[in-house]
């Protein structure tokens, strides 16, 4: 069978939708369960936000964690302190990861390649000892209780979202659609390409006329509001925000996630997220020692498919 | 009013005097060559034209205004463009995509998430144009990366088109290559100058392309301002032929 680019790909995207609407349908049978596709909807989330930097504006954020973190708590304190609204949580913490990147992006953004990476880091972890720290705000190091997602009230209707986990599957897929929607309009934008060029090669982008700085520190924020809104669905999907969450240990797992799966490509990241929280389930009721064979993964992954395994499913796909 | 006026020009680095007072004038439409052995500074002195650092001292005015202390991107926008002795391309992109982003970011879309049908067959038509002047447009959906060397160093030229310039900067356009190629590009610079008006400023090391092209010609050696003229005056040039030759004058 030959079928031309564009038609593989459109393809390729309707098997994509089609497996996520299915998902709690196939997964039972399988031996998974639904909340462990919601944690691979969120993670994987939260992976193509890193990789909207990493694999498409071409810098390494070691520190993305501390912004997922922000969008956990702030989704949490919402619910906790202000009010049982769902949709108002998701806001307020897609808003705090967002704005907290644009402040510190401000300031990262002249640095490049390692340092770039070691600036990010220190950032985020003054973000998880404020967090570790704060305990009458926070909860310290027992992580932020005492809230749960609301159902949606719709008026004449409301959603179940907080006991049926199927519902809650279909919610978090939503605004996943949602966010990966946004981001590949804004990656197909103008604004996009001067991303890639700026990957490809910043001295050209700079004397095509491309503020550099400028659209690094665009791109960064775009990313902080796109993994705070994951983080903000990952405390709904917990009802529980964990310091740890915004350790460089997390920032390190997802970017794991996307080099897995394959940061040159879109769809890379949520296969990477997909494959270390199924190995993560499985493995963790086998050994402790789960994150070294995640490991091993990783570093065969890097040793013999550089591009991902979704870069090598794709460069078959056409040869 | 000239189209470039770089005015006492001095760049140091540490102790080394890499450009050391350099005035130098270049009117509209005029195709000028500036020539010198290696290590007289001439890379360095465009990249105190087109902003890649600014000057120890010394003033560049482009169209009469200072840009000094204007960044490489804001002179870009003014209507300056250039390419590197070192290819400097996309290389994972295809030419089409190459010509493409420069075209969007000169018609001030670079900030856009989304641009209208009309917008976009605009573009469309822009690159095409771009590629049919440079003679890439049978290449156009081929990767940069992918191609020879020659029609690398033509498309990063037409990248440089692309960003439609007052002002054109080729450091050596014919480096690393073949008589072939070398003819196609000098006959692509000279269609540049003549049909479409470019003003252009261009180093280069191959003679026979210098005296092709250029209305006039500079001459830096040891960073310093040896001779400037027509092609006749500066073959006729003692000094030159001495700072060539390795000779004392």
């Amino acid at each position: 069978m030959s079928l031309d680019a564009p038609a593989r790909k459109y393809l390729a995207l309707a098997g994509i939708w089609l497996a996520l609407l299915l998902a709690p349908y196939w997964m039972p049978p399988l031996g998974g369960y639904t909340a462990l596709g919601t944690r691979v909807l969120v993670l994987g989330l939260a992976a193509m936000s890193v990789n909207f930097l990493l694999g498409f504006t071409g810098v390494l954020s070691f520190g993305h964690a501390a912004y997922f973190g922000l969008g956990a708590y702030g989704a949490g304190l919402t619910l906790k302190f202000l009010a049982a609204s769902t949709p108002l949580s998701l806001l307020c913490g897609m808003l705090l990861g967002g704005v907290a990147g644009a402040i510190l992006g401000a300031l990262i953004v002249r640095r490049r390649g390692v340092y770039f990476a070691m600036v990010t880091i220190a950032f985020g972890q003054v973000f998880y000892y404020i967090a570790f720290q704060w305990s009458s705000l926070t909860g310290g190091d027992d992580g932020l209780r005492g809230f749960s997602r609301q159902p949606l009230d719709f008026g004449l209707f409301s959603i179940d979202i907080l006991s049926d986990p199927t519902k809650f599957y279909f919610f978090v897929l939503f605004c996943f659609a949602l966010a990966a929607g946004v981001m590949g309009f804004v990656l197909r934008s103008p604004f996009g390409r001067t991303m890639i060029a700026i990957r490809e090669n910043e001295r050209r982008a700079r004397f095509l006329g491309i503020p550099v700085e400028r659209h690094i520190w665009i791109a960064f924020t775009l990313s902080c509001f796109f993994i705070g809104f994951a983080g903000a669905l990952y405390a709904l999907l917990n009802n529980f925000a964990d310091p740890r969450g915004l350790h460089y240990s997390q920032s390190g797992d997802l970017v794991i996630m996307a080099v897995m799966g394959g940061m040159r490509t879109f769809w890379g990241p949520l296969l990477g997220a997909a494959v270390f929280v199924v190995l993560q389930d499985y493995l963790s009721s086998v050994t402790v020692n789960w994150m070294s064979f995640v490991g091993l993964m990783f570093v065969l992954v890097v040793l013999f498919f550089p591009r991902g395994l979704l870069g090598v499913i794709r460069r078959k796909s056409e040869a | 009013m000239s189209r470039l006026d770089v005015v006492n020009v001095t760049k140091t680095f540490g102790n080394l005097v890499a450009v050391s007072d350099v005035s130098f004038k270049v009117e509209i439409g005029e195709l000028r060559a500036v020539i010198g052995p290696n290590g007289a500074g001439k890379t360095t002195f465009f990249n105190l034209i087109s902003g890649f650092f600014p000057p120890t001292r010394g003033r560049v005015l482009f169209d009469g205004r200072d840009v000094t202390a204007l960044p490489a991107h804001a002179r870009v926008k003014l209507g300056m463009a250039r390419t590197f002795q070192i290819t400097e391309i996309f290389p994972e992109l295809t030419v089409r995509e190459n010509v493409r982003i420069g075209t969007e970011v000169a018609a001030g879309y670079r900030l856009r998430a989304w641009v209208s049908r009309t917008e976009a067959a605009e573009i469309r038509r822009r690159v095409d144009e771009t590629l049919t002047v440079a003679g890439l447009a049978a290449k156009a959906d081929r990767l940069v990366g992918e191609l020879a060397h020659g029609d690398q160093r033509v498309a990063e030229i037409a990248m440089a088109l692309a960003l439609r310039p007052q002002l054109l900067l080729l450091d050596e356009p014919t480096a690393g290559m073949g008589d072939q190629e070398t003819y196609e590009i000098t006959q692509l610079i000279r269609r540049l100058h003549r049909d479409s008006n470019f003003t252009i400023v261009l180093i280069e090391h191959d003679m026979r392309v210098v005296f092709h092209l250029a209305d006039r010609i500079t001459v830096l050696d040891q960073g310093k301002l040896l001779a400037e003229g027509t092609p006749q005056e500066i073959a006729a040039n003692g000094a030159v032929q001495a700072a060539y030759l390795g000779k004392a004058a």
